[in-house]
């Protein structure tokens, strides 16, 4: 079968992304499950032990507390709380925390540090799985047994106000609601008083059991400014206020009924030291748990220091706060502070109910349960609790009774404490199946496009693709028949669940035939490159064309980045390996340039050599033979920069200048941002331009940028779309002035901030036209044969247009990222490239290493935590999801998107010319 | 002629590496406190010097070009003058390269400003010696195949490898390794190359011990 090299690389991309797509499948870990988790069929709760004597205590142990109010607070870092912070802005937290009735922890939460899944791990006490992440857009409801769906089940009333997800996670489960949407990252006091107007109401009213508040301005800060900016003590400082009105609320309530109520001040997850979340920084997955309640009385001088636990921790004293049973796949225990006060009998059985439930839970999930040390340590345990509640039952001596008990908790807490970490380990299997299957199938793709690479590239651009005679080979049957056993033995051996056993038998057979078909395609290419080599072999004095330094550096770089990304560490601090080789890209193309213009050096190769002749006093025959190999050299030399003589004193300038300008600019530009992790929190300009004492500096910088653009932008743009550029370059300065980034110099008067959302929609305008008019011109040179000229003018429109929507969506202090870029970019093409040239390839991977870096230099990283959602809302009234996804992946990747359409745009003028 | 000059080359790259050892363990006999993670400072001044001292040395015993003509007073003075200029210039071109590569404008300036010298004095140093103060006869040797004679060879593999070692000194310092010395050595936050002189002196070292031996077959085949 024939192919051209364009269809047979988008087939290739096709496949490897399938591979890809199946290998991740089976890597992110599927959560610890109970298998009876789908219903929520009653189970009776494990009757107390007893040895001998029969128990009167077989039903569920009374609830607690009558009223719990959870406060969370999105990002809510613990040393909000607990530090310096916590001190200065929130000091009725503070007196709480030292002296109050409350207990303190710093809970540990899991990464991915998204909202989502923490509110699933808070909930349900399991550890919700990356997979979860790209679930936090779009939450659907959650299935899992958890502390909610119990409450509502035992008929309490839940109240919750706060973060929509809520909504979405719990459906019916809420007698009231007002979800606000965590989407609009620029708000953060209308988002939080949305939740607080409810709170008078409701305190009064008192008919609800569990009200939950989920306040997100705190997280909308930190994305919008960091955790070190003014506006956290602020929000601090309200937030403080909002407990104090609950909790005076709940003291002057408690009077009226027996039992205590129970106020819970948690965070979701962390902030990193750029206002981000996602990953597993300290900072991100330290968060403070405050448990406030009558009940936790303590004596003066009783100082209690906040203790490290886990997030999952607080499903379980929850569930046992409200007498509910403990979620089936919570792997947290029992906050043992919170049940203290209580007598020895209920302190033991709440106990024994935990480790009871997450013995179950180990029974499900390791098949060799009987072998771990927690359940050994449950088994003693038990039994150990038997003798005690016999003895209890005789009514024996009280002392004896309390020691006796006090051995038989620290037992319990013992055993809980082994099984919880027996169990979050568990999380981490891997479906091994399903990634030798998506691996075999990537490389299998790779070796055919590494080998079919010489004859894709030569002047034909074709290639043929042995991919019919291989399906009617013996060789493809033989595979398919081992690969299907292979299958089926897998699939009936294994107990733990595997993505591909999963599928129906058809889509897993195709699955096979697609392997085994493309191990043929392999083979039979690679006989035909053997032959072929044998053939070349033979005249091989033909092929000497040697390689450059610089085709060397290109290589050996993107080989070694490559090979960086092995360790963890170089994919952290990856923009350093970008920032490393693209300084060492322009020193080599210094060189280059210098050795090729430098006067004296090249063109006049017989007197040079004369000179040097004098000097040295080698042999004759070596002079010689030197002599006509320099010659040699040179003249290859002289013939390939022909052009240089002819270029005017000015640009022979810039020429030598430019490699120089770029290494300023990048240095310039890794300035702006820091990324990464090791010095992410080190001071950087972008920081210094985005606080609000310099927002006169930003404004002028980010004016002189967009001139700049348009200067840059327009001297191959068509007098319409010209226009256009200006006034959407004008648009966007006014966006970002009615926003509040910026100022006009006219009005120096802090005026409302809207959201921008008509200006905006005005640039959209222009973007829309330009790239219409783009792709028009594409159309016309497709269809009409109109020539280069015509294609390559629309190919620039689409770049432009490019550019303009970048120049909306970036936030104002990477403007000069957006200029600096372009700047490159014409100073490359117009005397690097042109006057050297590079060929296609060197061109192109030059491009993809810039790109790299100006992703790198926009302030992203390999952290999800420094993607920009705000980008997603520019011009958008509500949050809309298939436009916010595309823009917020655009603003994200404007770097290597504008680096790949310059590319185009160059490749096809230089074919032109 | 190419047996003895095989023979000196190796004798002269030997004793470089000997004066690196040598500027290790001497100084700790005179200065207290003297070690090369803790005072790494002072240990690279007096590499530098022992560097170009031996250079300078062989230099004058070995003449490996004997070609100068005139020899007058002022014509050595202001060849050394302008070699003295040459060394400076280099010491500030590799600064301005490594502030361009990410090393801090302002803090660590010694530091930065250190790390240029000692790596002029294992590239710009021995061409000095070599070939005096004419840029023709460097772009000459640096360019492809003008070379000339045995000793431009080793020079010119001894200065490339002396660049790469110091490029590729920059690689641990992403690595979170959190050893002490790769605090104290990779002073150069951020990722920048700087002063890696555990790197450094290792390149120096593999330089200064393949040279000899990657030169004699090139030696045998002209």
């Amino acid at each position: 079968m024939r192919l051209g090299s364009g269809t047979f690389a988008a087939c290739c991309v096709v496949v490897e992304v399938l591979g890809v797509v199946l290998f991740l499948r089976g890597f992110f870990p599927a959560p610890v499950r109970s298998s009876s988790s789908s219903k929520h069929q009653a189970e009776p709760p494990a009757p107390e032990p007893s040895a001998g004597a029969s128990s009167n205590w077989t039903k569920l142990p009374p609830p607690l507390f009558s009223k719990v109010v959870i406060v969370l607070i999105d990002a809510l870092r613990d040393d909000f709380v607990f530090g310096s912070k916590g001190v200065k802005f929130m000091p009725y937290t503070t007196y709480l925390v030292e002296k109050g009735a409350s207990h303190s922890f710093v809970a540990e939460a899991k990464p991915p540090t998204v909202t989502m899944p923490r509110i699933k791990a808070l909930m349900t006490g399991s550890v919700p799985g990356f997979i979860d992440v790209v679930m936090n857009l779009n939450s659907p409801a959650l299935l899992e047994d958890n502390v909610i769906t119990q409450a509502k089940a035992a008929g309490k009333r839940i109240i919750s106000y706060g973060d929509e997800t809520w909504v979405k996670l719990f459906p019916k489960h809420f007698v009231e609601y007002d979800g606000t949407t965590s989407f609009f990252v620029s708000d953060y006091t209308e988002v939080d008083e949305n939740v607080t107007r409810h709170l008078d109401k409701v305190l009064k009213r008192g008919d609800w059991d569990v009200l939950i508040l989920h306040y997100l301005g705190l997280d909308h800060i930190g994305h919008v400014s960091g955790p070190s900016s003014p506006l956290i003590g602020r929000k601090l400082s309200e937030m403080d206020g909002v407990l104090m009105k609950i909790h005076t609320a709940l003291l002057s309530e408690e009077r009226e009924t027996l039992l205590p109520s129970l106020l819970v001040l948690c965070g979701d997850h962390g902030m990193s030291e750029t206002g981000g979340h996602g990953a597993s920084s300290t900072e991100e997955v330290s968060t403070p748990l405050l448990l406030v309640s009558s009940a936790f009385e303590r004596k003066p001088g009783d100082i209690r220091h906040p203790k490290h636990v886990q997030q999952t921790d607080l499903a379980a004293t929850l569930a046992i706060g409200l007498g509910l049973p403990i979620p089936k796949n919570s792997v947290g225990h029992l906050l043992f502070p919170a049940i203290e006060g209580k007598p020895m009998r209920e302190q033991l059985r709440f106990l024994h109910l935990n480790t009871v439930q997450l013995t179950k839970l180990l029974q499900e999930n390791v098949p060799s349960y009987e072998k771990e040390p927690g359940f050994e340590q449950f088994k003693i345990s038990e039994r150990l609790h038997g003798n005690w509640i016999r003895l209890y039952l005789e009514e024996n001596n009280s002392e004896v009774l309390f020691n006796l008990g006090t051995k038989v908790r620290r037992q319990y807490l013992d055993a809980l404490k082994t099984l919880s970490l027996s169990l979050s380990r568990q999380v981490a299997q891997y479906d091994v199946y399903s990634m030798v299957v998506g691996t075999v199938v990537v490389l299998e793709v790779l070796t055919l496009l590494l080998l079919s690479i010489p004859q894709a590239l030569s002047s034909k651009a074709e290639l043929e693709v042995p991919l019919l005679s291989p399906v009617f080979s013996l060789l493809f049957y033989l595979t398919f028949l081992v690969l299907s056993a292979v299958h089926v033995i897998v699939c009936t051996s294994t107990e733990s669940s595997c993505y591909l056993c999963s599928l129906s038998w058809l889509t897993a057979g195709g699955v096979m035939v697609l392997v085994s078909a493309l191990l043929c395609a392999v083979v039979s290419a690679l006989t035909k490159v053997l032959v072929r080599g044998k053939l070349l072999s033979k005249n091989a004095a033909h092929s000497n064309s040697r390689w450059s330094e610089l085709d060397l550096l290109i290589l050996l770089g993107t080989l070694g980045h490559v090979l960086s990304l092995g360790a963890s560490s170089f994919i952290e601090e990856e923009h350093q390996t970008w920032y490393f080789l693209v300084s060492t890209l322009c020193l080599a193309l210094c060189h280059d340039i210098y050795r090729n213009y430098l006067p004296g050096d090249d063109c006049e190769p017989q007197r040079c050599l004369h000179v040097e002749g004098g000097f040295d006093g080698a042999t004759p025959a070596l002079q010689d033979k030197n002599t006509s190999s320099a010659v040699l050299e040179l003249n290859r030399g002289c013939k390939s920069p022909s052009s240089l003589g002819t270029l005017r004193g000015y640009e022979k300038w810039m020429v030598l200048a430019s490699p120089w300008v770029i290494l300023t600019c990048c240095r310039l530009l890794r300035s702006l941002n820091q990324t990464g992790v090791q010095w992410a929190h080190r001071p950087d300009l972008g920081h210094w331009l985005t606080s609000s004492d310099h927002k006169a500096a930003l404004s002028v910088l980010a004016a002189l940028s967009l001139a700049v653009i348009f200067a840059l932008i327009q001297r191959r743009c068509s007098p319409a779309s010209k226009v256009a550029m200006a006034l959407g370059l004008l648009g966007v300065y006014c966006y970002r002035a009615a926003i509040g980034n910026v100022l006009f110099p006219w009005q120096q008067d802090n005026k409302d901030i809207s959201k921008g959302i008509l200006e905006a929609r005005f640039v959209y305008v222009f973007v829309l036209g330009i790239l219409f008019t783009g792709t028009k011109d594409l159309l016309k040179s497709q269809v009409v044969a109109a020539g280069f000229t015509v294609k390559t003018v629309g190919l620039w429109e689409l770049y432009s247009g490019f550019v303009l929507l970048a120049a909306l969506l970036l936030r104002p202090h990477n403007l000069p990222v957006l200029v600096l870029s372009l700047l490159i970019q014409t100073l490359m093409a117009k005397f690097v490239w042109k006057p050297l040239r590079h060929d296609v390839a060197e061109v192109t991977v030059m491009h993809y290493w810039f790109g790299q870096a100006f992703f790198y230099f926009q302030g992203n990283s390999n952290n999800i935590a420094t993607v920009d959602i705000s980008a997603g809302f520019v011009g958008l009234d509500t949050y809309v999801e298939i436009p916010a996804i595309f823009l917020t992946a655009f603003a994200t990747y404007a770097g290597p998107v504008l680096w790949a359409s310059h590319l185009v745009s160059f490749l096809s003028s230089e074919a032109s010319r | 002629m190419k047996d003895t000059d095989i023979k000196r080359l190796l004798y002269t790259h030997s004793l470089c590496i000997f004066s690196i050892i040598l500027s290790i363990f001497i100084p700790s006999f005179f200065l207290e406190n003297f070690s090369i993670l803790e005072t790494h400072l002072t240990w690279l001044c007096i590499c530098s010097v022992f560097v170009t001292a031996v250079n300078l040395v062989l230099y004058l015993v070995v003449k490996p070009n004997a070609s100068s003509k005139r020899s007058s007073l002022s014509f050595k003075v202001t060849r050394f003058v302008k070699c003295c200029v040459y060394f400076l210039m280099s010491c500030f071109t590799f600064h301005v390269i490594f502030v361009l590569y990410g090393a801090p404008l302002i803090e660590l300036v010694l530091e930065t400003f250190l790390f240029a010298v000692t790596l002029s004095t294992f590239t710009t140093v021995p061409c000095l010696c070599l070939l005096g103060p004419n840029i023709k006869a460097w772009l000459r040797v640096f360019s492809r195949n003008g070379v000339t004679s045995v000793w431009e060879n080793s020079l010119q593999i001894t200065t490339i490898s002396s660049f790469v070692g110091a490029w590729l000194g920059a690689f641990p310092i992403p690595l979170d390794w959190e050893r002490p010395w790769q605090k104290k050595v990779s002073v150069g936050r951020g990722g920048h190359i700087l002063l890696n002189i555990t790197w450094l002196m290792r390149g120096g070292l593999t330089i200064q011990t393949r040279a000899p031996g990657h030169d004699s077959p090139h030696c045998w085949r002209l």
